[in-house]
């Protein structure tokens, strides 16, 4: 059964919900705002991730990894979101780990997997070069120098790029293909600015100016294919856990409803609030759906995985809009506040709406794959 | 997991199909009407109907999931699922289509005794006897159990006064099944019973209703004075409410698109034929395909959460309430779905009458489809449902 989670994929949900609401609620991230912390996310709710084996979810497991599957992750990613969780997850977990797995070489994958497994290392990816997701227009690109390549180019909204042990990105090769590099981000020539976005988690530009680049570096299996079936796991995952976060903001919405009064009674019995409710439920049971469907076609290892990414990610970024307005604006004059958490709902949704594609771009891409 | 059995079961199926199906009856369905419906004033259906009709009906195969011993094929629900999956596949229609297969007999099955199992559960799936449903009245629409129709008790029978409406198909039904009032006293849900009434009973007579897409199934339904035999109550007397919901709920997962095998042209199709494209394959219209894609967009997630809910009802969590999800969802995007149609075909769309217009199948189907959201409860009660059963929104008592 596809849409059915297993016991096992069960219990990982169960535990993850559990540790999140206990290790990492909304008011770390509050925290974390509050104190401007250089990091941006608590370094040891991260080390309990990586011992509870989150980081070895998609790691095959002759790579020292749990080959547990998307769906896995994408329950925890769901967990997250509904805890506005900031951490490497997404970067690291869902999106680099994904493009080595999916573009590196036997020896790449020995040498990045291993220790990405262990949570020895954490890694990004750099796709962005505009400020609206354009993945077809690359201009960082490798020249060829004695033997070896230099790198120029600039990379923007690049999640944990302040925190992230390697950079993996997207550019144009010394022959004027598509591929992928993976960079220590300490290499000289790399300049990273933490950007502070309105969701408060962490995001980097970068700079690379002549950083030297050797072959080993070059993802061994990058082409345009690759990188974009690398750019729609990383969709879907982003997908996941902004599902998470709207299914969070409209349960807090609902049950805010049954608890303040207006009028002599709760707002819960207004017709009017009831069916804004109730066609919210109806577009998030959608939503989940196109959600599980694509982690399944991941885990299958369906050929052509971009109608089911797209498919998620248009949904939930509509989905998310919805909810986390409606939020907003059923919390009241209260929800304005920046006492109350539902306002970090919003914010982190408009994030999580514009990464990797928003909703015009994977509608747009619904109807090219459909065929008009 | 494919066992032998499995395995030999759906060959047998498949080969069986093969052999009797004729080619006719492997296109999807236009209307209704293109099913055979059986019952005793039927014009009798096209030979083709016949044959794959008596074929099927042989085998227990018009509805395959009942008992054996009521006419059905008593197959298992893995079986079940693997003839309707080759069934699907062959593209082969249903035999015989009946409110009484889809309505009735699922309510007779969990709630009729014996005796009525024996006789109407066999008569539905042998063909026999066409059902109507007498449920809305003209003061109890939305609010069904305001009903009216009085079932009074005279011994041996109930005679039965009052008006139904939206009984699709009643002038050519044989017997109609009916929530009556038989207690005008107690709270209104509670006073309400569930009676088969035959149609050729003295007293019962039907009116056709013409709706804005034209003509239609619907009629509206009277009793005057009518004897109804007491062995036609179907459970406990003052207990029909239960029954309604239940129908109801089942009504709903079927308008709701769940057990929708039909094969539709694509939307997209449908406007690409009518406007063309532009130099990147890109239909004509970009704010049409804009509306396009969120239409289909939404069908398809859609799609992918029937799927879901079948395979929750599997693994053990039923449907329920969430009925009202899927009546709801499916009509809304049925509506803009012909919205569109209507739109990206322009006066063809509006066409009425004439070969040019098909008759004007597009534009009659539009309007009728503004019925999908009142029809079976409309889109509001399906929000109230989902408001007060699923999200428990409703004042502290």
């Amino acid at each position: 059964m596809a849409y059915v989670l297993n016991e096992e994929q069960s219990m990982l949900k169960d535990s993850a919900k559990e540790f999140l609401k206990n290790n990492a609620p909304v008011a770390q991230l509050r925290q974390l705002r509050d104190d401007n912390d250089s990091k941006g996310y608590n370094e040891s709710t991260w080390q309990q991730m990586v011992e509870m084996g989150w980081t070895a979810l998609t790691i095959p497991e002759e790579y020292e990894g749990m080959n547990f599957g998307y769906l896995g992750l994408g329950q925890i990613l769901e967990e997250s979101g509904r805890t506005l969780t900031s951490s490497p997850l997404l970067s690291s977990v869902a999106m680099a780990t994904a493009a080595i797995n999916i573009a590196g070489s036997d020896a790449q994958k020995k040498d990045y997997l291993k220790r990405l497994s262990h949570g020895e290392i954490t890694a990004t990816l750099a796709i962005d070069e505009t400020a609206r997701h354009n993945p077809n227009v690359i201009k960082s690109s490798l020249q060829s120098q004695n033997g070896s390549f230099l790198l120029n180019g600039t990379k923007v909204f690049v999640p944990d790029a302040n925190i992230s042990d390697f950079i993996i990105v997207s550019c144009i090769d010394a022959s004027g293909n598509d591929s992928m590099v993976i960079l220590d981000s300490k290499s000289d020539g790399i300049t990273i600015t933490r950007e502070h976005l309105m969701d408060y988690r962490n995001y980097g530009t970068v700079e690379l100016n002549n950083v030297k680049v050797s072959s080993d570096q070059i993802l061994a299996n990058a082409n345009k294919h690759t990188i974009e079936r690398t750019l729609d796991v990383a969709r879907v995952a982003v997908a996941a856990e902004l599902y998470g976060s709207s299914v969070e903001a409209f349960e807090r919405s609902v049950a805010y409803l049954k608890e303040r009064k207006q009028f002599g009674v709760e707002l819960a019995t207004f017709q009017g609030l009831q069916h804004r409710c109730a066609i919210m439920f109806c577009e998030l049971e959608l939503a989940q759906s196109a959600v599980l469907n694509a982690l399944n076609a991941i885990d299958r290892g369906d050929e052509d995985i971009r109608l089911a990414a797209s498919t998620a990610k248009a949904k939930v970024c509509k989905v998310a809009q919805l909810v986390s307005n409606e939020g907003v604006q059923l919390f009241g004059g209260i929800g304005m506040t920046d006492d109350e958490e539902i306002g970090f709902f919003l914010k982190r949704a408009r994030v999580g709406m514009a990464m990797l594609g928003d909703y015009n771009f994977h509608l747009d891409r619904f109807a090219v794959l459909n065929g008009y | 997991m494919a066992t032998t059995d499995t395995v030999t079961f759906k060959s047998e199926v498949r080969d069986f199909i093969e052999a009797n199906c004729p080619e006719a009856l492997r296109k999807p369905v236009k209307k209704f009407e293109d099913y055979f419906w059986g019952g005793k004033k039927s014009a009798g259906g096209t030979d083709e109907q016949i044959k794959w009709f008596n074929a099927m009906k042989e085998r227990g195969w018009t509805v395959p999931h009942w008992p054996k011993e009521y006419g059905g094929g008593g197959l298992s629900a893995e079986e079940n699922k693997i003839f309707l999956n080759e069934m699907a596949k062959a593209g082969a229609r249903k035999p015989l289509f009946s409110f009484g297969i889809s309505m009735l007999g699922p309510a007779l099955l969990k709630f009729g005794n014996e005796a009525q199992k024996k006789e109407h559960l066999t008569k539905i799936a042998n063909g026999e006897i066409w059902w109507c449903q007498g449920y809305s009245e003209p003061g109890a629409g939305s609010d069904l159990a305001a009903l009216q129709t009085r079932a009074e008790d005279k011994g041996d029978h109930y005679l039965v006064n009052g008006q139904k409406v939206w009984t699709s198909y009643a002038d050519k039904a044989d017997w109609i099944f009916c929530l009556v009032r038989t207690d005008p006293n107690a709270p209104k849900h509670s006073g309400i019973s569930f009676l088969l009434i035959d149609m050729e009973s003295e007293g019962v007579s039907t009116r056709p209703i013409k709706l804005i897409s034209g003509k239609s199934p619907f009629c509206e339904t009277f009793f005057d004075n009518v004897k109804v035999p007491k062995e036609n109550l179907v459970g406990q007397e003052n207990m029909g409410w239960s029954i309604a919901t239940f129908l109801l709920t089942h009504e709903r997962s079927m308008i709701g698109g769940i057990g929708d095998t039909d094969v539709k042209q694509a939307l997209h199709d449908f406007a690409l034929g009518q406007m063309g494209s532009d130099d990147n394959g890109k239909l004509a219209d970009p704010l049409l395909r804009k509306e396009i894609a969120e239409i289909e967009l939404d069908a398809r997630t859609l799609d992918m959460t029937i799927q879901r809910s079948l395979e929750e009802a599997k693994s053990g969590k039923p449907i329920g309430a969430r009925s009202s999800f899927f009546k709801y969802a499916y009509t809304e995007i049925n509506k803009r779905r012909y919205e569109a149609m209507v739109a990206a075909a322009g006066v063809n769309g509006l066409g009425w009458e004439g070969e040019k217009y098909n008759d004007g199948a597009v534009a009659k189907q539009f309007c009728r489809t503004k019925g999908n959201s009142i029809e079976g409860g409309t889109s509001e009660v399906q929000l109230n449902i989902i408001a007060k059963r699923i999200l428990h929104l409703r004042g502290k008592k």
